[in-house]
């Protein structure tokens, strides 16, 4: 299981129930659970769209879209259903902060879908897991079933009138479906490509019906924003970030772990303080603060808000929350082969750039990393990532090579010195593993 | 008793495959699911799998065979009663995931996608399974185990050989 | 929709609001590159070769998904998006094979001429390429995929263009592959195939050479071959298929079909016979000499002079002792207009005789008749495309005409088009069908009544355990419609067909189409190919327009009554031109035991077999002329292959004729004409041309309008046929044309005519006495045979 962290500098909104075996209704109902709901259905769509918005939420998953906005773009009256959809294909690596949202608050996630149907218009909201997460479904499906025998979901939910469903699903294993549109694909039982855009999801989704997409992590924070007001939210984050977000800080720190700190909160003290600082007392060399789709940033640029707009001022991205903390022992050669070879094997294939850029720059890089790389190979790995940027399909090409950028740039001596047989760091991948079919 | 006549599943498999394909505004949706769901059952997806779930969702074989090969979770080849899952990407890797994939090569003796010849277990380096913060951490077909060392690793593989694992399904 | 104005590369543009920005561009002569986007079909956006800048655009957008916009301003070729480009083709390539000294796309390759454009010629990579073998998909299609660059376009065109969906897309990531729809793992020998139409259009539509031809695959390089846009022989639909022919020592040898420059009357399509059946040409038992019956029944080799000399004595002999009438004449539906109207006339005016028919796979007598004086109520193949609303009736398509197949399901599709089908058995055009009334077996006559508003003709139409209220609901449906084109199958024929037309043109805006089953079906009967019709569908009692034929105004034998006539040893003579009736219509051989039979043929078909004189014969790959397709659309017919010692049916009548002692210059109009050949149609081998300079200098004749021209009887066609009142430059051009009929009207009682219609019932893989002798169709029914099918199930589809 899980360990459940804490530190003082935590600010507990989300994570209030975390410990508490809310994951079961009673319990659930009496930390205030789906108390939320009700009073959005009390209040109706324009007061949630307004309360979202004064709160300042920007989207947990990655890109940061104003949650509220999004909600407002639905449009009201639509001839195909519209649908809300949970994401919780959670798969950037460095991020493990649904999982413990499915584990420790379910019906936070149920809620929050709720109150999202409520908003836009719909009936049916999913509840979208990756495969991985088997025994999380099941905590859902138990979450859910007990929704609907509480007369929570279904006919008539608290006597508004309105009907409201629940679908959970299952993922078999694909990065590449936590992007929205390929998430909805895979909901229709295809394969996880995603779809041209626009058409937006919020006019044309699942099924073709107007649809919500949010994080897990967003969705959940839905019913405690209400609760406690959008400007109140909006406060406890920083300048245009509202709120507070589980961050998981992972990698060479002395307590990793999910902390929910305030948006904006100060990166290195979330590494040395929140996180207990440097594993076993070694030096920083970098940190990949947002998932590993994150442009690296090395150990003296890590004094810095997390929020979207500090992150996007400092080169990189506050991403989905995942910090991975590198100490000095790490190759970044290494750590950047590692990186590109898990966006080449989640590359959908579909657009040239990323099918073709994260093979070549993964062959190139391994070539590099068993020494037979050449100075020239450093500048045609920069070369592919800069052809990515911004040419593929969907964000899958920018995810790869942000990251390759970042490492090429920020540590292009230790590559050319790695090439002249000066290796910095401590390799761990042998020969053999990469040559395994994983790689 | 399911709806469709002859099929390779458990009745209860069966059964829960007759209402998936009731429950979404497209049958289609089911597909993803239930391919996981049979593999569960038969331990990968096999011919008559794919036979079976393209006619109970009116779908092409092709189209199915199209889909299983996009998912990483889903094989066509049988693996062993535990697949043993070790994460090696990032926040594994910096806290010993490839020192736990080569002891687990080691102890079991196969390579990745390999099978030990009693049957009882298989292995496969996977990409991040979402537990980093625990790292580092494998999963056992669907169970998690985090925080590993080779030695905890040891004490795993002997519990699932004596049928203690706990294998959600 | 209203135009919007925009500007690309400077040039103020305007073109309809929602115009995709890479067809705006082409419309204005600027060419975006892509290798994904394929017009017709769904967009991907996945080779990014079509990134343009577009102004207030953080990124470079994708010209295929971007529909134009009022004040869009748009950049298609700067050093940005060039590099864009270009890097793409630098990542493809690392990994293509660039075996293009011996891949069959070499010089037709869209990757090669990108690669030409942008220059993506360095390599940076140290790494092996990933190998495969290629695989044999299917006699017709092999796949190489080290070459193939994921565009898609096979998928889509064999899933949305086909409705077949054998092919499909898996793994994923560099792992991705296009696969088919038999996988190795339960096919029977271990190796993927493809269980389809076997059409060929995923091999068409790649880009590149991952997909290749059976027919064609490492037999020759693009530019060494000639390539001839003619049309094809097979079915009734008439389309476009450009022939690539190479030069031998006995001829010149079509190696490849295939649709290359799409500016046909079937637009993006040809099926497996219009691409691959042209090899009957090349059947090493092809008959390239003429044969003569000796006394001792041997056939013996002979010259052409002996041979023509033979049969112009034998058939003036017999004319003359035991009268035109003991004559029959047997024509085709697969010879040009010209060698159908002359062969008809040299019956007429030379022989005497009346006695003239053709395998009639269609009642087109009883169509133009019904639509005699109606004006504008037939339709073209090209309007299957564009009608907003089609009824077809009976027939098959998909197999039959698989080009109007095509055009109805792109219609349905793209246009949103309705289709209704009234069918007694379950044909696969009905996926795209709105409404499709199962109705039971051999009611086609009911149906025509019921349609025409016979309410009691309900229950004959009705299947057991059915109700009539969905053909209630049907005929409501259909009716409601403002336009409708009406497709009928060749099942509607005689009473039953008038009263289907005679009630459908009380009615406006129906237009409707008679589907048969060979290139000229239509031409041989409107060419007057039949005992009781003169060109035209002219009666031959009363009429003015051949008065000039001077020729008798009694019905002639037809075909059935010909070799009843043998039978009782009333037939002197036979005269079968491109047809096997013995086989076809199963007449006992010793019918024609006393009977002079003279047999213009390519094979020793079953009629041959029993002939006195075979004349070998050129087929349409190897003459020039004009067809008509099923739905009256007349077409240019190009020489493209040749084989010596054969000759064109046209040439061996007007031999015949000239051997017989006839006036040449009545027969045919040379000399006179004010329009000759002027080369158009000809195909590059035009050593005919010489042939016939040789005897017309030899008969002191005017070398430049020959007799042998069939451009010079075109004249009379123009002239004199009803509803033949083409436009020569047209034709000439190459472009279709559509004809209707004109018959004066029927004076014949329609319902007392003899029902001589014989569906060819042709299956995707055969075409007559002719396709026995394509190696590549047999193969395909070999390959049928090999495996079941893996049958269609229903999917969704744009008219859901």
């Amino acid at each position: 299981m899980p360990t459940l962290v804490s530190h003082p500098d935590e600010v507990r909104v989300l994570s209030r129930r975390f410990g508490q075996g809310a994951a079961n209704i009673d319990k659930y109902v009496e930390l205030d659970g789906y108390k939320a709901v009700q009073q959005a259905i009390a209040q109706g769509p324009e007061w949630i769209i307004n309360t979202m918005k004064a709160s300042g939420m920007r989207g947990r998953g990655g890109a940061g879209f104003p949650t509220g906005m999004k909600w407002s773009f639905v449009p009201k009256m639509s001839e195909k259903p519209k649908y809300v959809l949970v994401n919780g294909d959670e798969s950037e690596p460095g991020t493990c902060k649904d999982h413990i949202i499915f584990l420790e608050d379910p019906h936070a996630i149920i809620e929050g879908t709720m109150i999202a149907g409520l908003a836009i218009g719909s009936k049916l909201g999913f509840i979208y897991l990756r495969g991985e997460y088997r025994y999380l479904l099941k905590i859902v499906e138990k979450a859910v079933a007990d929704a609907y025998s509480k007369g929570f979901l279904g006919k008539n939910i608290f006597g508004s009138g309105v009907d409201f469903d629940v679908i959970t699903q299952t993922g078999a294993g694909a990065y590449e479906v936590g992007e929205e549109s390929a998430l909805m694909e895979s909901l229709e039982g295809k394969r996880g490509v995603p779809r041209i855009k626009p058409p937006f999801p919020a006019v044309v989704g699942l099924y073709g019906g107007p649809t919500v997409i949010n994080n897990a992590e967003t969705i959940a924070s839905a019913p405690h924003i209400l609760l406690m007001g959008g400007e109140a939210y909006a406060k406890l984050g920083s300048e245009r970030n509202g709120g507070t977000r589980l961050f998981g800080i992972s990698g060479h720190v002395e307590r990793p772990g999910v902390y929910e700190l305030p948006m904006g909160y100060n990166l290195k003290r979330a590494i040395y303080e929140v996180a207990g600082g440097i594993k076993d007392g070694k030096k920083l060399k970098a940190v990949v603060p947002g998932g590993a789709s994150c442009p690296v940033l090395t150990a003296d640029e890590i004094d810095v808000g997390l929020d979207f707009d500090q992150m996007g001022k400092a080169g990189t991205m506050l991403g989905s929350g995942g910090i991975v903390v590198l100490d000095e022992t790490v190759s970044i050669v290494e750590f950047a082969l590692r990186t590109i070879a898990f966006y080449q094997h989640e590359s959908c294939g579909w657009c040239i750039p990323c099918r073709e850029g994260t093979d070549w720059i993964k062959k190139t890089l391994t070539r590099v990393y068993n020494g037979g790389g050449s100075k020239k190979d450093v500048d045609n790995v920069q070369y592919l990532a800069e052809n990515m940027m911004g040419r593929t399909f969907c964000p899958l090409g920018d995810a790869a090579a942000m990251p390759t950028l970042g490492f090429v740039k920020k540590f292009r001596k230790e590559f050319e010195d790695y090439i002249a047989g000066n290796k910095a760091g401590t390799p761990i991948i042998t020969v053999e593993q990469l040559v395994g079919a994983g790689h | 008793m399911s709806e469709l006549a002859n099929t390779i599943f458990s009745p209860e498999t069966a059964a829960r495959f007759d209402k998936l394909a009731t429950i979404y505004p497209l049958k289609r949706s089911a597909l993803v699911p239930m391919l996981l769901y049979a593999q569960d059952e038969v331990g990968y997806v096999s011919d008559a799998v794919v036979t079976e779930i393209a006619r109970r969702l009116d779908l092409l074989e092709l189209d199915v065979r199209n889909v299983l090969s996009y998912y990483s979770m889903l094989r066509t080849k049988p693996a062993g009663k535990y697949n043993v899952q070790v994460c090696t990407n990032i926040s594994c890797m910096l806290r010993g995931g490839y020192e736990i994939l080569d002891h687990c090569k080691q102890k079991l003796g196969i390579g990745h996608k390999e099978t030990t010849k009693d049957g009882v277990f298989s292995l496969e380096e996977v990409e991040c399974i979402g537990a980093c913060c625990w790292a580092p951490a494998i999963q056992i077909n669907y169970d998690f185990h985090e925080d590993l060392t080779p030695a905890k690793v040891d004490v795993l593989f002997k519990m699932y050989r004596d049928g203690k694992g706990k294998d959600e399904k | 929709m209203a135009d919007v104005k925009f500007t690309v590369d400077g040039k103020q543009l305007t073109a309809p609001a929602g115009t995709l920005l890479i067809e705006a561009c082409k419309l204005a002569g600027i060419e975006v590159p892509a290798f994904c986007y394929y017009p017709g079909l769904s967009l991907q956006a996945a080779c990014r070769m079509c990134v343009v800048r577009i102004e207030k655009m953080p990124k470079l957008q994708t010209a295929c998904t971007t529909p134009v916009t009022e004040g869009m301003v748009v950049q298609t070729e700067t050093p940005e998006i060039a590099q864009a480009r270009k890097a793409t083709l630098q990542m493809l390539l690392g990994n293509h094979p660039l075996d293009c000294p011996v891949c069959d796309a070499g010089g037709e390759c869209e990757l090669q001429d990108m690669t030409f454009k942008y220059g993506a010629a360095d390599s940076f990579y140290a790494e092996p390429k990933n190998h495969r073998e290629e695989q044999k998909w299917s006699p017709v299609v092999y796949f190489d995929r080290p070459r193939c660059i994921l565009c898609y376009r096979c998928v889509r065109m064999c899933g949305e263009g086909m409705d077949v969906f054998a092919l499909g897309i898996q793994n994923r990531g560099s792992s991705s592959v296009i696969a088919p729809n038999i996988s190795a793992e339960i096919s029977p020998d271990h190796l993927a195939h493809v269980d389809c139409e076997q059409c060929g259009m995923c091999i068409d539509t790649c880009p590149v050479g991952a997909l290749t031809s059976g027919t064609y695959r490492y037999k020759t390089r693009p530019w060494e071959m000639n390539h001839v846009g003619t049309i094809c022989t097979h079915c009734g639909d008439g389309c476009k298929t450009t022939l690539g022919v190479r030069s031998t020592s006995d001829g010149s040898e079509i190696v490849r079909g295939d649709n290359r420059d799409k500016s046909g009357i079937n637009g993006d399509f040809l099926c497996n016979k219009g691409r691959y059946a042209f090899d009957f040409a090349n059947n090493e038992t092809r008959i390239t000499q003429p044969l003569v019956r000796q006394p001792n029944g041997e056939m013996k080799p002979v010259s052409w002079e002996i041979a023509l000399d033979h049969v112009g004595k034998k058939f003036r002999e017999l004319r003359d002792t035991r009268g035109g009438k003991s004559i029959g004449v047997i024509g085709s539906n697969r010879i040009t207009n010209e060698e159908a109207y002359l062969l008809q006339k040299f019956a007429r005016t030379v022989l005497g005789t009346n006695n003239i028919d053709h395998h009639r796979t269609a009642d087109y007598v009883s169509f133009a008749q019904a639509l005699s004086g109606k004006p504008n109520r037939t339709a073209s193949l090209r309007d299957t495309l564009t009608a907003p609303a089609i009824m077809v009736l009976g027939g098959d398509p998909t197999i039959q005409a698989p080009a109007t197949a095509w055009n109805i399901r792109t219609n349905v599709r793209n246009n949103r088009g309705r289709l209704y089908i009234a069918n007694s058995a379950e044909i696969k055009l009905r996926r795209q069908a709105r409404a499709f009334a199962h109705i039971a077996p051999f009611s086609y006559g009911a149906l025509a009544s019921f349609i025409a508003g016979d309410d009691s003709a309900a229950e004959a139409l009705t299947r057991p355990g059915t109700d009539a209220t969905a053909l209630h609901k049907f005929r409501e449906a259909v009716r409601a419609e403002e336009q409708l084109l009406v497709l009928i199958g060749s099942e509607f024929r005689g009473a039953d067909l008038k009263r289907l037309l005679d009630f459908g043109t009380t009615l406006p805006n129906r237009k409707f189409a008679m589907l048969s089953d060979y290139a000229n079906s239509r031409g041989a009967a409107d060419m007057g190919l039949l005992p009781d019709m003169l060109p035209g569908y002219t009666p031959l009692a009363g009429n003015t327009t051949f008065a000039e034929y001077n020729t008798s105004t009694e019905r002639g034998l037809d075909m059935l009554e010909i070799f009843e006539a043998a039978g009782r040893g009333e037939l002197s003579a036979l005269y079968v031109v491109g047809s096997n009736p013995i086989a076809r219509y199963g007449v006992d051989p010793a019918v024609l035991q006393n009977t002079f039979v003279v047999v213009q043929e390519m094979f020793l078909t079953e009629t041959a077999a029993l002939a006195d004189v075979i004349l070998p014969a050129a087929n349409l790959y190897e003459k020039s002329g004009s067809v008509t397709n099923s739905y009256g659309d007349l077409q240019l017919v190009k020489k493209a292959g040749d084989r010596a010692g054969v000759r064109s049916d046209f040439e061996m009548i007007v031999r015949i004729a000239d051997k017989m002692g006839a006036n040449m210059h009545a027969l045919v109009p040379f000399g006179k004409g004010t329009r000759a050949d002027m080369g158009q149609s000809r195909g590059a081998q035009s050593g005919e041309a010489d042939r016939h300079a040789i005897w017309l200098t030899a008969n002191n004749l005017e070398p430049k309008l020959s007799p042998f021209d069939p451009f010079a009887i075109l004249d009379e066609i123009q002239r004199l046929v009803p509803g033949y009142n083409l436009l020569r430059l047209q034709l000439l051009s190459g472009n279709d044309q559509h004809l209707q009929p004109a018959a004066p009207a029927p004076l014949v009682q329609i319902g007392n005519r003899r029902d001589l219609v014989l569906p060819a019932n042709d299956s995707l893989f055969t075409s007559g006495t002719l396709g026995r002798y394509s190696a590549m169709l047999s193969d395909l029914q070999h390959n049928e045979g090999l495996r079941p099918p893996t049958g269609l199930t229903q999917i969704e589809t744009a008219a859901d």
